[in-house]
């Protein structure tokens, strides 16, 4: 590759970790002054919360008992199928409830920010937000952040729980184990540092997948292709990002809490 | 017609605006701009008086565009400035200018209406915006779209109406809020000819109803000149043409070429004027 190709490619991911960083900081100027748009939050709450719930517990609950087939086949090898309630408590907490919800909201709703701002930059439907005197940052980006946040959170819960479900079933009516011990191991050998691991994470992918949603949105140029382009852009950008953000935060939170 | 809009006081008790007041609402000053590219504009001054419609007119890609959103401060020049109602918008943070762009009215090209709101949540917008209340909302609504002659497509969704049609609402938004300012930007562009009069019958009877300052950018000539040589006659509620030799004394022209000013006046100066470009455009 040419250096000029490399220095203009690097110039462009520069320019780009600007604009997002001064579209980040914009945008949180606009949480701590009036007017705070609280019916679209509400509104972006029921489409990304609500309507994430189905596909969330859907791929929590086959994710628990993927999670379960596989670890007891190998756990009855050193005859400790028993704690296979541990195994799948724990990963679902920690590491697959969040991620798996994370993904699956990116891949649902980063998608449709870019599309749906990006449809509005080409349309001229943002300028004329801006010339009604409304800001797209306050009216548009904020709701989504706040509600992603909070959403995915609850969302991260719903994966955990139906996880472990999952789980349940698998052991209890295909492995027919005791439906009590998987309950026991599950609970019993959760700790703080577990849960509080499990549901940090959600808080920094809900940023993510909204904030990366919506920016590509704003950045759109090029018609429908360029819509397009921002769309793919978005679930790429947001999807690495929270598996980069995963293995940050994991490192972080295992050298605070596991001595 | 109107005057039943002037009897309920609510949309049209119009702010009519004062044509002695001397400030211009708007001064470009050696205002340049360019995107990736060559300059798109270049050393652009003008002035717009109350009252006064200007049409900028210039062939297509000249920057016509451009320089309305520069106007209300949705593009910022890259040297030079824009002073809108006597404020300097390049020295404004981003959150000082919506109070401006709220005092001014803008008709995009397509209209850009949101295509995900009914005409009524569309027309309502900036009062929804500002918490006016839901009757006086309601009432407002009405008469914009009343003015527009479009009450009948209040619950309907933009995707629905025709491109006129589309216009016609994107004028009734811009007008719902009393500006003291207007700009419209290409409001007759593909559109056939019977709209493209009922278009401008609406900006001059606007014009000669309310006498709101504004900015029309066209490259329809003959736009341009039934701006000039038509008024507002209350009595046939419609547009109509001025006796011979007249001529509506607040109508401008700022003619562009490759992204300069190359004739800023009256209908008659333009006329006269001797610039090649100039004579073949009004030719």
């Amino acid at each position: 590759m040419p250096f000029s190709e490399i220095e203009k490619s690097t110039k462009n991911i520069l320019l780009t970790i600007q604009d997002y960083s001064i579209y980040i900081w914009n945008t949180f100027r606009t949480l701590f002054s009036p007017p705070i748009y609280w019916n679209d939050i509400y509104l972006q709450a029921d489409i990304i919360g609500v309507g994430s719930a189905t596909i969330v517990i859907l791929v929590g609950f086959f994710t628990g008992g993927v999670l379960a087939i596989q670890s007891s086949a190998t756990l009855s090898a050193f005859g400790a199928s028993a704690i296979t309630g541990r195994f799948v408590s724990l990963s679902m907490i920690r590491e697959l409830g969040p991620v798996l919800a994370g993904v699956m909201v990116s891949g649902r709703n980063a998608s449709s920010m870019a599309s749906e701002l990006g449809s509005m930059v080409v349309t001229e439907q943002i300028d004329a937000m801006r010339a009604l005197g409304v800001d797209p940052l306050r009216k548009l980006v904020l709701p989504r952040i706040l509600a992603s946040v909070v959403m995915l959170f609850f969302l991260t819960i719903v994966a955990d729980s139906f996880g472990t479900l999952g789980g349940a079933g698998v052991t209890i009516f295909m492995n027919h184990q005791n439906s009590t011990q998987y309950f026991s191991q599950a609970y019993e050998f959760l700790v703080f540092s577990d849960i509080l691991q499990g549901l940090v994470k959600p808080l920094f992918f809900g940023f993510i997948i909204a904030s990366i949603g919506c920016f590509y949105g704003l950045r759109t140029t090029g018609g429908t292709q360029g819509v397009g382009r921002s769309t793919i852009q978005a679930v790429v950008s947001s999807a690495v990002l929270i598996i980069v953000a995963d293995f940050l935060i994991s490192q972080v939170m295992v050298a605070l809490f596991i001595k | 017609m109107m005057s039943s809009i002037a009897q309920n006081g609510l949309m049209a008790d119009p702010v009519r605006n004062n044509c002695a007041d001397s400030a211009p609402v708007l001064v470009f000053h050696d205002v340049c701009h360019r995107f990736y590219g060559p300059p798109v504009l270049v050393d652009i001054n003008f002035s717009l008086n109350p009252c006064e419609t200007k049409i900028v007119l210039g062939p297509a890609g000249v920057g016509k565009s451009v320089l309305l959103k520069l106007a209300n401060g949705l593009i910022i020049p890259r040297r030079g400035y824009v002073e809108l109602f006597g404020e300097n918008l390049s020295r404004m943070r981003e959150e000082d200018r919506y109070p401006l762009r709220k005092r001014t009215g803008m008709v995009f090209q397509e209209g850009a209406l949101f295509d995900s709101l009914s005409i009524r949540d569309n027309v309502a917008y900036q009062l929804r915006v500002d918490g006016r209340p839901e009757e006086e909302i309601e009432a407002r609504v009405r008469d914009a779209l009343r003015f527009v002659e479009l009450e009948h497509t209040i619950d309907l969704f933009p995707g629905s109406l025709s491109g006129g049609m589309r216009r016609r609402v994107a004028i009734a938004r811009a007008i719902i809020n009393q500006p003291e300012l207007l700009l419209y930007d290409s409001p007759t562009g593909g559109l056939d000819p019977i709209t493209s009069t009922n278009i401008i019958s609406l900006i001059v009877k606007q014009r000669d109803v309310y006498h709101t300052p504004s900015l029309l950018v066209t490259h329809r000539l003959q736009d341009a000149l039934a701006l000039v040589t038509h008024h507002y006659d209350a009595n046939a509620d419609g547009m109509v043409a001025l006796p011979k030799g007249e001529i509506d004394p607040n109508t401008g022209f700022l003619i562009l070429n490759e992204g300069k000013v190359i004739f800023n006046g009256g209908f008659e100066h333009l006329l006269a004027c001797r610039d090649p470009f100039v004579r073949d455009f009004i030719a």
